[in-house]
């Protein structure tokens, strides 16, 4: 059985905000709601990464253990989704996602929260994929149920972002970071073998 | 449910721009560019987007239904990105001609599926929520409905009228980038036919120096390689180009090689996005790239590392480039260009010890008053290293705007017609029997009064270069006595142009007040609509985009590639060469425009306008790609090998990807293309090639053709000149031609002869039919033969004004007097301190109208800003996220957020240039046509930007300025 990951590789993210508005356009995501993000540390400093941040799909989910209305579904691919019509919005899993990934559409000029909104994979709803106008305003586009993959990985610029089948996407890592073998510039060598 | 232990990974947040209450976790509170410009809230527009969504679920924020239904048909249409020129494909799926979503083009073998941010939101094109909907007409200072045919009715009899008071040179007509090869073809021509050679485009402004620099050195004025063969180089040294941001799909290509263990130099005033991936980053003084080249070639000379067999066999003038060299010892090279000794000569060790290796560079070279120096040095560091004509090598001269190859190509520019004939009573008599026309109709078009000699002779406003669009502006407002043409610009046509790229802002707001009739043909209002404070003669006139049309593209390597139309033009919106159609028809020559072309209704054909380049442009090779060929590379590109470009198997075998110019002869001839120009080791005729002849065959005594190399397979096994009719008998190859050939090119040339019989010919012999000749190191046409440093003309290094001064002030270049040493001697550094440069966003594009009107990307830069130094930002008590006045020497100031970052140098400020919308503290929203305003507006930093002109090509100085930045 796959078990669908992210893998943003830093050495090849350039922060070019592909990922973002492929997601933008594949949902139609309203302004102010960010499913996916690029997070740049050190910015403008040598030293400088970048990576592509969004829900990962974890596989014992801090959001689906602290949810109050159990509104959280793992798939059987790995995929954690969310029922927006169990959601009350209360922001729970927003405190106990370590990466930030839950989104709240601004309902008013004071910010109050309406449901929660994040990163499905590209794979719609928990609730049994039927391709409808409603499906598509609560989640988005089912990618997943068509056989594609997320649109912002497959339409990353440099290939940074992956995503897929757990197992595939380490063996496409493990080939580039055997690649780079021998360059002591890559990233984390320091941390790795240097003292400091 | 089980609660967890708590597991949330703490970020080390410094950020000082951070809003209380506003965080949304790690996606909201990490310190970098977006998280600032978030913060700033959401202005322009974006409260209105944010306030649509629905109460509970995550509701659509737009009216239309525009996205993908289950069961209903579905068809696909390819088409290719219309933002950079790296040339992406796109996959559009349509329902019922709507563009409801996008795929990525995995088969394309330039991106292979990926796209950056505008690439990835080219659907919401499909939407156009802020198009400029219909013809509007200013009546009253109000922006006023009116039809198609009442717009072009009123501006034609105007322009009639301005042509007959004042020759048609007083109308000027600014072309595009964005037009596709067909659209731009027919501007050049249709310029040409109105009479006059104010015409241009951006490429005057993005990479004229390049072009002239280049062209003059080795033939051909364009990148050499592709970026798919950099995936072979062993070194790659970039200058002046921040490739990460402007053109990220080229970054796949580049951490490829990286991977493969090839070493990237990335050299810049800024610390860019390009220079987080680099393995050596280099931080010079902005406007010295002369001496930093030089510097590292005189680490080259020093070690004996250049390769002197190639500069012997293949390279002219290397001896008086070693004299300048010699200047730039490693003391001198750091007190002008502020760079230690170590890093220039670990960059020239680098680039020895891992050849092929090739050098990139973009804007940041170019826009100089010495951008044509800058070019030329960067070639001669090449040729010096042996890397120019060999896969991995090159001067990968990455071009700005998709099609901006292509429009240079098609010569929209005020000094040549297409395919760099230029304007020689030749090259007129050469189009006109292309066009079919009578040469003396297309002169008597033209003024026949003459205000410029050339010694004895007068010359004539046909023969003599219009005005550059860098300069358009002193054409309206310059005294009529000192310019060389009868009379002021008084008509404006900008046709596809951002008005806010280009620099002295507060002029170019006069300049647009002071002309009589302003015309803007777009898809957008732009800033040109805004800036003016004008009551009426006015007019936008709404155009299609490329997605709702189709036609040919040229991408930076020179690869052609077909759009399929997408979707029908929205609103009211026509194609661009139905436009010209319909204006010609009014000005009264739209049946000589047309003569070789089928129009339909008002619409010429396409692919007719592509059979009529293709049977004159011999001179760079875009003869032999049909719209039959280039339509057959697009439906097999799955074929191309991602690294060469080149079909294995297929029916297109051995071909290379988009037929890459030179495309030599007929398309019958089949001419794979030619995928890396000037690579001796393959046979002409396979896409090999040497340096051109163009310079003549021997100066001063000395041999200027190639000695001891040529192409693979060449009979003439030496240098030779152009191929020339005298020339296929005196070797005996005249029989070759069948007998229509040889009545064809009796007296022709390899550029000239029309039945492309000379072409044919000499490459069957296994030559270049533009000869075979040294690149040349020393261009002695040029103000500088050999490239010197001088200080820009805003400088604050004053102690280097006396050793690198400017040029003296000239009477007229481009029919326009222009100023250097008078500018220069005035010391403006004690109230403007700082340097400052500009740049691109990765969200946004050119002037960014269509960008900041696309709500995915405006959303991700929603402010204006300036890059500031912590030490200068300190200095003049300004912190992180402040609104702050920028001021120019030339009185344009700017209110904008201060970004203090230490990507930039102390002294150095640095502003990107998509912003427009905003005048000096002014939101201008008001003054657009109702829901045509972009989401997001901001100050122009064109707005400070100063006066300064390249010496050769007259390209706009905007990289390195004087500014001062206080509190606001």
């Amino acid at each position: 059985m796959a078990r669908m990951k992210f893998l943003c590789d830093a050495e090849r993210c350039i922060e070019c905000n592909g990922c973002v508005t492929a997601c933008k356009n594949e949902h139609e995501v309203p302004w102010g709601v960010n499913r996916r993000r690029v997070v740049t540390l050190d910015d403008g400093k040598p030293g400088e990464k970048s990576i592509s941040v969004a829900c990962m799909h974890c596989t014992d989910a801090p959001c689906q253990a602290v949810c109050p209305v159990d509104c959280f579904t793992t798939t059987d691919d790995g995929i954690v989704l969310h029922d927006k019509g169990l959601c009350i919005g209360c922001g729970y899993c927003f405190y106990a996602c370590p990466f930030g990934a839950p989104q709240y559409p601004q309902q008013s000029s004071f910010g109050a929260r309406g449901k929660m909104d994040k990163c499905t994979f590209c794979a719609g709803g928990p609730e049994e994929a039927d391709l409808s106008d409603a499906e598509y305003e609560k989640y988005g586009r089912n990618r997943i149920a068509e056989g594609k993959l997320p649109l912002c990985a497959e339409m990353c610029s440099t290939r940074a972002l992956i995503a897929g089948d757990g197992d595939e996407i380490a063996d496409i890592y493990r080939e580039r970071v055997l690649r780079r073998g021998g360059r002591p510039q890559t990233w984390g060598w320091d941390t790795a073998y240097t003292e400091g | 449910m089980k609660l967890k232990r708590k597991i949330v990974g703490q970020v080390d947040s410094t950020s000082t721009a951070t809003v209380a209450g506003s965080s949304t976790g790690l996606l909201g509170v990490t310190v970098n560019r977006r998280n600032f410009l978030k913060n700033s809230g959401i202005t322009a527009g974006g409260a209105a987007l944010a306030i649509g969504a629905g109460p509970s679920m995550l509701k659509k924020a737009r009216a239309a239904d525009t996205y993908a239904k289950a069961g209903v048909e579905t068809t696909e249409v390819h088409s290719i990105c219309t933002h950079c020129s790296v040339g992406c494909g796109v996959i559009a799926e349509i329902q019922n001609g709507v563009w409801t979503g996008q795929e990525p083009d995995y088969d394309s073998p330039i991106n292979m599926g990926a796209h950056c941010a505008k690439g990835a939101s080219l659907r919401e094109h499909g939407h156009g929520e802020r198009r400029l909907k219909y013809p509007m007409k200013l009546v009253d200072g109000q922006w006023t409905r009116v039809s198609w045919e009442q717009a072009i009715n009123e501006i034609g009899d105007q322009m009639l009228k301005i042509r007959e008071e004042s020759t048609s040179d007083s109308v000027y007509w600014l072309g595009s980038a964005k037009h596709n090869n067909e659209q731009a073809y027919l501007f050049r021509k249709f310029a040409a036919l109105w009479g006059s050679n104010n015409v241009d485009h951006q490429a005057r402004i993005c990479h004229s120096t390049t072009v002239a620099g280049v062209a003059n050195t080795w033939g051909y004025g364009a990148m050499t390689n592709s970026y798919n063969d950099m995936q072979k180089s062993k070194a790659m040294f970039f200058i002046g180009s921040n490739a990460a941001e402007a053109h990220p799909v080229a970054m796949q290509h580049i951490l490829k090689a990286k991977e493969n263990g090839s070493k990237l130099i990335v050299v810049d005033p800024r610390f860019t996005r390009t220079a987080a991936h680099s393995d050596q980053f280099i931080q010079m003084r902005p406007g010295t790239d002369v001496p930093v080249i030089w510097g590292i070639l005189w680490h080259i000379f020093e070690n004996e590392w250049e390769d002197k067999e190639y500069i012997r066999q293949r390279v002219y003038g290397m001896d008086d480039i070693r004299t300048e060299v010699a200047k730039w010892n490693p003391a001198e090279a750091e007190r002008v260009t502020g760079i230690p000794e170590a890093q220039l000569k670990q960059a020239a060790q680098t680039m020895a010890e891992n050849r092929p290796g090739t050098i990139v560079w973009c804007m940041g070279g170019t826009q100089h008053t010495i951008g044509n120096n800058n070019t030329r040095a960067y070639c001669v560091l090449q040729l010096a290293l042996g890397n120019i004509g060999v896969s991995g090598g090159g001067a990968n001269i990455f071009r700005g705007h998709d099609n901006v190859q292509g429009a240079t190509d098609m010569g929209v520019l005020s000094h040549t017609l297409p395919g760099y004939y230029g304007l020689s009573e030749g090259a007129w008599k050469h189009w006109s029997g292309v066009w079919d026309l009578e040469y003396d109709w297309i002169r008597n078009r033209f003024d026949q009064g003459s205000y410029e000699k050339s010694g004895d002779k007068d010359l004539k406003p046909m023969n003599t270069a219009g005005m550059p669009v860098s300069r358009w502006i002193d054409g309206v407002l310059e005294d009529k006595e000192n310019i060389a043409q009868k009379d002021n610009i008084r008509a404006m046509v900008l046709w596809g142009h951002a008005p806010n790229s280009q620099t002295r802002g507060p002029e170019m707001k006069l300049a647009m007040e002071k002309l009589e009739l302003l015309v803007v043909i777009d898809p957008y209002p732009t800033h040109t609509a805004v800036l003016p404070d004008r009551k009426d003669g006015m007019y936008l006139l709404p155009a299609a985009t490329q997605f709702e049309t189709y036609g040919s593209v040229t991408a930076s390597n020179r690869s052609l590639q077909w759009r399929d139309k997408i979707i029908d033009p929205l609103f009211e919106a026509l194609p661009d060469h139905t436009i010209m159609y319909k204006f010609a028809s009014k000005l009264g020559f739209g049946e000589e425009l047309t003569r070789n072309i089928e129009v339909n209704g008002e619409e010429p054909l396409i692919e007719d306008i592509t059979r009529e380049f293709n049977r004159g442009m011999w001179t760079i090779g875009y003869t032999g790609q049909s719209p039959e060929r280039i339509k057959a590379h697009m439906e097999h590109r799955a074929t191309f090998d991602e690294t060469t470009l080149q079909a294995k198997g297929g029916p297109l075998d051995g071909e290379y990807f988009g037929m890459p110019w030179p495309c030599w002869g007929s398309a019958e001839m089949g001419h794979p293309g030619t995928p890396n120009l000037y690579d001796p080791s393959k046979p002409v005729a396979e896409g090999g090639l040497n340096f051109r002849a163009r310079f003549g065959v021997e100066r001063n005594g000395e041999n200027l053709l190639a000695e001891d190399s040529w192409s693979v397979g060449s009979e003439i096994e030496d240098g030779y000149p152009e191929f020339t009719a005298d020339m296929l008998k005196t070797l005996g190859w005249w029989s070759d031609l069948t007998a229509d050939e040889q009545s064809a090119a009796e007296g022709k040339n390899w550029k000239t002869d029309l039945s492309g019989g000379i072409q044919r010919v000499a490459i069957a012999h296994g030559c270049a039919p533009f000869g075979n000749a040294k690149a040349r190191a020393t261009v002695w046409t040029f103000p500088d033969p050999v490239p010197v440093h001088r200080e820009p003309l805003y400088t604050s290094r004053r102690d280097l004004v006396d050793d690198y001064p400017t040029y003296e002030d000239r009477k007229s270049h481009y029919r326009l007097p222009t100023r250097y040493g008078s500018i220069q001697a005035e010391d403006y550094s004690k109230d403007f301190p700082l340097i400052h440069t500009s740049g691109r966003l990765v969200e946004y594009e050119g002037g960014g109208e269509e960008t900041r009107s696309n709500p995915w990307l405006a959303e991700l830069q929603q402010d204006m800003f300036v890059e500031i130094n912590q030490a200068d930002a300190n200095d003049i008590n300004v912190r992180d996220g402040q609104m702050v006045w920028l001021e120019g020497p030339e009185g344009g100031r700017i209110h904008i957020k201060a970004m203090v970052t230490d990507r930039v140098a102390r002294g150095v400020v640095f502003t990107p240039f998509h912003f427009g919308g905003m005048y000096q503290g002014k939101d201008l929203l008001d003054k657009y046509p109702e829901g045509a305003a972009p989401y997001v507006r901001g100050e122009a930093d064109n707005t400070t930007m100063t006066y300064g002109y390249d010496s050769v090509t007259q390209m706009q100085e905007t990289k390195c300025s004087l500014c001062k930045i206080t509190a606001a």
